[in-house]
């Protein structure tokens, strides 16, 4: 079976039913990934398919096949190196033990693709999936404020530079 | 940068080419030697056991403790870097090995210092601390909210002043002249007089060689200019890119993945089993049968899984089959009788005489507060990684206290100790948690029945109903107001006491007090749990002091204060809280505020709770945080671990409830042993008093403050007093007579 993992094809031979989240960790190394609860109530395994946050430690991978998986490995930028929710979560010092913010930052990430300027309420929606038993929350909340701005502005220079409005 | 002298290179380039040690002279017995093998690399100097410069002038600090988010791989080389005068840019950070080398050190009252040398007033301090330690076995632990207050303060900030000492003598030395016309700043000292300057790296070689004081001088609060400010920590780049490593991360060649299920019932033994269930299954290696828990091996954690919920596992009966919750509060309540009954309770607090008080009393008030067991649940699931040979074996794990760990296998595998290695990873949340070392017994076990490294993880299910919990406790008092509205007498009787010392004594001016307790064992395994005893005492002692002041008819903060005129230090940080709070400013309609003060790990904390509750629920808008821990190091750390302490505590108080049935576990995920989130998460506002006194804890302290100081607030709200714990049991309402 293929999957696409932040835009690399590799391909697998395990049991099409395993979840999603063994198959990043420990076939293809990906362990920025965490196993947090199994069902889904905890967030740790947050990853994106086709953009969309999702609990990867209930997903078999043949639902995952042929969709565009994104892991925390996934979302820095080449060129520009961290992404804003990166540097955003070294400037507000969210992580504490972090072990459960490679989710949180998907799932940030998965809410500022669709959400320019969330409010609290969006920001309330888009992470209660997602525990953080170091209850940093609300450096979490800061953060994506923090990054959702940056984004705003990176964007607002590119339409300038490009000479038109979208 | 100054210029560097010609000489600087000169011998920087001598260094080149290995590692080079030389005298320990600040401890006793020198062992420099081995800490060589261990810590030194290319072109380092060991200077002390706690700090290396290398050639490139960078400097090394060794820390003996785990980093579990509290941000202590930052903090303590920052205290030795202050005193040390050393660029905070260029400092590396090292985490102690797992070796006897560094232990019986980080916290030893013989360390550096020597016992004759700690001013008596910290006596009482170190003497308790290592009686916590003692009892704990091994010294290289992390808890007891210590690192900074005593490995920072005993061995850090002194090793760093040590060296710096060493450095200046050195430089006099080599530049003949007077060690008072130098001036050391940013890894380099210079000579203004004459121009020069040099790295630290020039002079270390010849340093090493000298003989380092014992207690040298120790910069005064005013001349900090790296303590006390908030530098990024150095563990956090790594968490926001997925490479930080955990336990649960470690790779290595050949190696293959382990589950387990231990017997519900704490002690039972499995019964031999059947395995032709999974003897077809692809990638299904081994079944390792442990007594007390069944594992199996195989080349993935969902193949484990699955293969070990296919097996037909069962357990032999035990005597606690039928246990319940119940069950132990009857037996608690049991034993607290006869205790009082045959005059033989565990005396903690005796002064003057409640009987004599009693006798006359004629305002008495009565009541008897329970909090049920509570689980850990770190995010990241117990699990450890271990290869075990005929002549060794070698452990990856997250742990709080790797040599009690490597002790532990030792022990299981009867071998040497020095030949059990330990590789400290990152942890996924402690909590004290991963001080046992259950999980690395188990894995250690296993690995012993093969020829690969195999990584153990339990399943949540497992971490849950396999933790050594917080216990169950029953908390009675009986107290007496005199016609002033003053209390003359305490009574107080509970089950347990561990640590804090301090978690049952009142700060509170109370002439006649009886604090006693009583053990009553139970089936239930026992575990460190963040702020241990406070995250029971400061519930029940802090809601009996509204119930008091309800009787007295006085606001509970003006009740407080009352009874704390011979405690400035409590009254400032009381004062703080209400005042930051806006205490008995008019609050909307169904809103109420409640106050909480209690001192653990050598801080005191005070708390406000700001809370609203429409129809039957309950949202925590705001909480006022102040706290006195003498000085915060870091302050915008010290900030975090009060709102990770807070949210930590408003969890236990809201949903946290493990309950026993059938002499097992209930819960089993977060499901059912529910998780603060992010909607539910109030504000948190941190005030830090600073004082002159010894530093104070940061990791647990204000976990304890949150619980009476929301149920005060819901009284304050509803007229309810919350006297069992957790919260969510309670049907609540707010009464709008009560504000009006």
């Amino acid at each position: 079976m293929k999957l696409n993992i932040n835009n690399t094809i590799h391909e697998v031979d395990v049991d099409p039913a395993t979840p999603l989240l063994w198959v990043i960790r420990e076939q293809l190394g990906l362990t920025g990934t965490k196993f947090g609860c199994g069902i889904g109530q905890c967030g740790a395994c947050t990853v994106q398919l086709d953009g969309l946050a999702i609990r990867s430690c209930l997903t078999p991978i043949q639902a995952a096949a042929d969709k565009e998986i994104t892991t925390i490995e996934g979302i820095s930028d080449q060129d520009t190196g961290l992404h804003a929710l990166q540097k955003a979560w070294i400037e507000e010092q969210v992580p504490q033990c972090g072990y459960c913010q490679s989710g949180q930052i998907l799932s940030a990430h998965a809410l500022l693709s669709k959400t320019t300027s969330p409010t609290d309420e969006d920001i309330d929606m888009a992470m209660n999936g997602n525990i953080c038993r170091c209850g940093t929350y609300s450096r979490i909340k800061s953060g994506i404020k923090l990054a959702a701005e940056e984004l705003r502005n990176t964007s607002t220079i590119k339409i300038l530079n490009n000479g038109e409005v979208d | 940068m100054g210029k560097w002298t010609r000489r600087a290179f000169i011998t920087t380039g001598v260094l080149t080419g290995g590692a080079l040690v030389i005298g320990v002279a600040i401890r006793p017995g020198n062992r420099a030697g081995k800490v060589k093998d261990l810590i030194a690399g290319e072109g380092d100097t060991v200077l002390n056991i706690w700090l290396k410069v290398n050639e490139d002038n960078t400097i090394t600090v060794i820390v003996p403790h785990a980093e579990m988010g509290q941000g202590v791989h930052t903090t303590l080389p920052m205290m030795l870097a202050d005193e040390m005068d050393a660029d905070w840019k260029t400092i590396k950070m090292l985490e102690a090995p797992g070796n006897k080398e560094y232990a019986n050190y980080a916290m030893g009252k013989g360390f550096l210092m020597g016992p004759k040398d700690i001013p008596s007033i910290l006596i009482g301090t170190v003497d308790g601390f290592f009686l916590t330690a003692t009892k704990q076995i091994s010294l290289q632990m992390t808890g007891g909210s210590s690192s900074v207050r005593f490995t920072g303060m005993f061995a850090m900030r002194v090793a760093g002043a040590a060296a710096r000492a060493v450095l200046l003598e050195a430089a006099s030395e080599e530049w003949e002249v007077a060690a008072e016309e130098l001036v050391v700043k940013n890894s380099t000292i210079s000579h203004p007089a004459s121009n020069r300057m040099a790295p630290f790296a020039s002079f270390v070689v010849k340093a090493a060689n000298l003989s380092q004081p014992a207690k040298p001088r120790l910069k005064t609060s005013e001349e900090f200019t790296i303590m006390g400010t908030s530098p990024p920590r150095l563990d956090i780049p790594s968490k926001v890119d997925g490479t930080a490593n955990f336990g649960i991360d470690v790779v290595l060649p050949n190696m293959k993945y382990a589950t387990i299920k231990a017997s519900p019932v704490f002690g039972a033994k499995a019964k031999s089993l059947e395995a032709s269930a999974i003897k077809d299954m692809p990638g299904v290696h081994k079944i390792v049968n442990l007594e007390g828990a069944i594992a199996v091996i195989a080349d993935g954690y969902w193949l484990a899984k699955n293969a070990l919920n296919a097996l037909p596992i069962e357990f032999d009966k035990s005597d606690h089959d039928t246990v319940g919750l119940n069950d132990i509060y009857d037996k608690y309540l049991r034993d607290m009788d006869i205790a009082i009954a045959e005059g033989n309770e565990e005396k903690d607090v005796k002064k003057g005489s409640i009987k004599d008080i009693f006798k006359e009393a004629t305002n008495v008030i009565e009541a008897e507060y329970r909090v049920p067991y509570l689980a850990h649940a770190t995010m990241e699931p117990m699990n450890c990684t271990a290869l075990v040979k005929e002549d060794g074996c070698e452990i990856w794990v997250g742990s709080q206290n790797p040599l009690g760990f490597a002790d532990s296998i030792a022990e299981v595998l009867d071998m040497d100790k020095e030949n059990v290695v330990v590789h400290n990873q990152y942890l996924g949340g402690g909590f004290g948690r991963r001080t046992v070392p259950d999980v690395a017994i188990q894995a250690a076990l296993i690995a012993k029945e093969v020829d690969y490294p195999v990584k153990l993880i339990w399943s949540r299910e497992e971490d849950i109903q396999q933790d050594h919990y917080r216990e169950a406790n029953v908390s009675r008092f009986k107290a007496s107001l005199n016609d002033k509205g003053q209390i003359d007498a305490w009574n107080n009787q509970f089950v347990f006491k561990h640590d804090p010392e301090e978690a049952p004594h009142i700060p509170y001016g109370v002439d006649n007090q009886f604090i006693h307790y009583t053990n009553s064992e139970t089936h239930i395994p026992w575990g460190y749990w963040r702020s241990v005893d406070s995250s029971m005492h400061a519930f029940f002692t802090e809601s009996f002091m509204d119930e008091l002041a309800n009787k007295a008819n006085k606001d509970p903060y003006q009740f407080r204060r009352e009874h704390l005129t011979n405690a400035p230090r409590f009254l400032k940080v009381l004062d703080l809280a209400a005042e930051k709070s806006n205490w008995g400013e008019a609050l909307p309609a169904n809103w109420g505020r409640g106050i909480s003060l209690h001192q653990s790990f050598g801080t005191i904390v005070a708390q406000v709770a700001e809370i609203e509750i429409v129809e039957d629920r309950l949202k925590v808008h705001r909480v006022v945080c102040a706290a006195d821990p003498g000085f915060a190091f870091h302050p915008d750390g010290f900030n975090a671990q009060m709102e990770s302490g807070i949210v930590f505590g408003l969890t236990a108080a809201l949903y946290g409830e493990i309950s026993i049935e059938n002499g097992a576990i209930k819960q089993s995920n977060f499901h059912d042993y529910q998780m603060l989130r992010m909607e539910e998460s109030p504000k948190i506002e941190t005030y830090i008093v600073t004082s002159d006194n010894w530093p104070g804890g940061a990791g647990e302290p204000s976990t304890p403050c949150i619980a009476p100081a929301l149920t005060n607030a819901i009284f304050n709200v509803s007229g309810i007093r919350i006297r069992e714990l957790p919260v969510k049991n309670h049907e609540l309402k707010a009464d709008p007579k009560i504000l009006g």
